[in-house]
């Protein structure tokens, strides 16, 4: 098993502190390593040297900047591992970088759950995580984690945090009731053409045409309908958003009244104070998000990296500021009253309350539709 | 070591240009061929590809009126574009070259000026000015012209503006350095045989000042017709052009044989235009224009 020297020397420390490891002996073992140090080649350095960064790739806003706060900074300070950060907007964009890039360039990833997931897995971009090596682990709730299992028996991605993409309304100009009266109709409702949104995304678009069809969207019979309702809403829509700081400029300007958006960014929105409403309605589309180790990683140091950031002080940190629930099981783990009221919380922990995307349905039909929908997307 | 070799030896010659070939060579045919052998290569899905040989990418662009018509859209939108910057940009060119200004310097300054912020914040800009909540309509609603917000952004004239915003100076330099060339003992010759201004200008100084235009005309249309960020940030889906069609077929659908096949046919397109314009006008004109 290996383990970054961070790691090691904490275990060591630990054995001494507990009583584990004698003073001599850990004196003698502190001598070795000094005399490894001291007689070490100039090449060696080189050869030995530790890994002194990790690469991450995120959504930025937000998101990110509550996963730097109070899980990358504590973590460099703890280590002395810099975390460089990246962005993008949209996941294939970041695949797409990754596919010209070379093994190592890119490391971990905060990635879209199993449906993208699948994408890596094909083109073969996934490492093989060592569990005894995140031992926070075990706090994350099972449910979350068997899809992944069933792709790749060895993990390469760890869940942790989950959302919905729900309904968000401006409240100065649709009301709480009539936006629960109308439930997936306000996405299509002709009275606020010109000043509805989407998520430019096929599954999204799919997803909420299905429910609008009556339809179950992971097993949907009649596409031909889906398809004429994703034009249907087109021809309504203003603008479909492709960030999350797009999302959140469109509704806070009010160039937008209505939209599908993520639980949490709507959640920042409402703590900065704009008048914005939330509804999951029935059927609402969730997912679930991962820290994802690519292959050609330096394995030890992001495993360490992943088992900091599940640590339920930090993941609780960032789940209340990000507002996205973190992926702890609230049977194993406290969770604070914040993170109970956020959107989309499962307090059983059986997430059988949301309907996340049957990865295996929509993997196969995902080509095809991903095409259909850009051309809508552009008049077609 | 130079025994035996002569001033403008050709080998001298091919010696000074060979690291600028060389550099030609793998930074520019060398992707482009590769780009080409992808257009040839099967797609199986996102993000992965096989080297087993097909048309079928070619023969999806050949057979399917979707490609065609954004095609001719973004012929028609580049075209568009680079006209009114020709009609905008011939005036302040004029202007700065026949202004008795001492600090002439000062006006080419400001002329670039806009290049010193990143391109994609001087597009994101135009929503604070276009948007519904914009600087336009907040003061025509405040000024009770309007009573609705109008609806200006994400339409193919807030493309349009955008990319008028990101090529006029280009314009504007390419007819400057033209007029510049000029011999203005030309125009003092028109004007002692009797020639008016407006006929001196319209004889003398316009036809001499063409080649510069015709740069222009070709730099921004060339430039508008690939543009993609401009289409994304300020267009709705309707107003895409062809290279958000690249990009949504690499970036979103991860499938490369087909979106090098659009690159190689928006490349080839946008090559034949430039080649035109060489054969008739040459290329001197815009190096010239891009030199200042």
């Amino acid at each position: 098993m290996k383990i970054s020297d961070t790691k090691r020397l904490e275990r060591l420390h630990d054995r001494y502190m507990n009583g584990g490891l004698d003073r001599r002996a850990f004196l003698g073992l502190t001598a070795a390593a000094a005399a490894s140090v001291g007689l070490s080649m100039p090449w060696m350095g080189r050869a030995l040297a530790a890994v002194t960064e990790v690469r991450f790739d995120g959504w930025g806003g937000t998101v990110q900047d509550a996963i730097d706060k109070y899980a990358f900074q504590p973590y460099t300070k703890k280590t002395g591992i810099k975390v460089v950060q990246g962005t993008f907007g949209d996941e294939d964009e970041i695949i797409t970088k990754i596919k010209t890039s070379k093994p190592g360039d890119f490391q971990v990833i905060h990635s879209s759950g199993v449906n993208y997931y699948i994408k890596y897995v094909n083109a073969g971009m996934t490492s093989e995580i060592n569990e005894a090596n995140i031992p926070n682990l075990a706090n994350v709730l099972q449910p979350m984690i068997e899809p992944f299992r069933k792709l790749t028996p060895k993990l390469s991605a760890v869940p942790y945090d989950y959302g919905t993409t729900g309904i968000a309304y401006n409240t100065t100009v649709i009301t709480p009731d009539e936006a629960k009266e109308k439930g997936v109709g306000l996405l299509f409702d002709k009275k606020y053409a010109g000043k509805i949104g989407g998520y430019s995304d096929m599954t999204t678009r799919v997803w909420y045409a299905a429910l609008a069809t009556g339809q179950d969207p992971n097993d949907i019979k009649d596409m031909d309908a889906v398809w004429a309702k994703v034009r249907e809403q087109r021809d309504l829509a203003k603008k479909y958003w492709s960030s999350g700081a797009e999302l959140m400029d469109l509704l806070s300007k009010g160039e937008i009244v209505v939209t599908d958006a993520w639980s949490g960014r709507v959640a920042s929105l409402q703590d900065q104070g704009h008048p914005i409403g939330y509804l999951d309605p029935k059927g609402s589309y969730a997912w679930m998000e991962d820290m994802l180790i690519l292959k050609g990683s330096p394995m030890a140091e992001c495993e360490e990296l992943v088992n900091f950031m599940l640590d339920p002080a930090t993941s609780i940190a960032v789940a209340e500021g990000q507002s996205y629930p973190p992926s702890l099981d609230p049977t194993k783990v406290k969770l604070t009253e914040k993170i109970e009221k956020l959107p989309a919380f499962d307090p059983t922990g059986s997430m059988k309350a949301l309907t996340f995307a049957d990865p295996k349905y929509w993997a196969d039909n995902e080509d095809a539709w991903t095409k259909q929908w850009n051309r809508i997307a552009k008049g077609a | 070591m130079t025994k035996g070799w002569t001033l403008y030896d050709p080998r001298l010659a091919w010696m000074l240009v060979a690291p600028v070939l060389l550099l030609l060579i793998f930074f520019l045919v060398l992707p482009i061929a590769v780009m080409m052998v992808y257009t040839f290569f099967t797609f199986v899905t996102a993000g992965v590809e096989q080297a087993t040989l097909t048309l079928a990418n070619w023969h999806e662009f050949f057979t399917d009126s979707y490609y065609h018509g954004f095609l001719l859209k973004t012929l028609r939108v580049g075209a568009m574009t680079a006209l009114i910057c020709g009609v905008l940009g011939y005036f302040p060119a004029y202007f700065i070259w026949a202004t008795t200004f001492k600090h002439k310097w000062l006006l080419l300054l400001l002329l670039i000026v806009p290049f010193w912020i990143s391109f994609t914040i001087r597009t994101f800009s135009w929503i604070n000015i276009l948007g519904e909540q914009g600087v336009i309509n907040v003061a025509l609603l405040k000024l009770g012209l309007i009573h609705e917000p109008l609806p200006m952004l994400y339409t193919e004239g807030a493309v349009i503006l955008g990319l008028l915003h990101f090529l006029l100076p280009y314009m504007i330099l390419n007819v400057y350095v033209s007029l510049e060339s000029i011999d203005r003992t030309l125009i003092s010759a028109a004007r002692s045989m009797g020639c008016t201004s407006a006929q001196a200008f319209r004889e003398v100084t316009l036809p001499l000042s063409l080649p510069g235009l015709a740069a222009g005309l070709l730099l921004c249309f060339v430039l508008a017709a690939g543009s993609y960020v401009t289409p994304l940030l300020l267009g709705s889906g309707r107003d895409a052009l062809f290279g958000n069609l690249i990009y949504d077929t690499i970036m979103g659908e991860l499938n490369w044989p087909m979106g090098a096949t659009l690159s190689i046919v928006l490349f080839v397109v946008l090559g034949f235009f430039a080649a035109v314009y060489t054969r008739y006008m040459g290329m001197s004109q815009i190096v010239k224009g891009l030199g200042g």
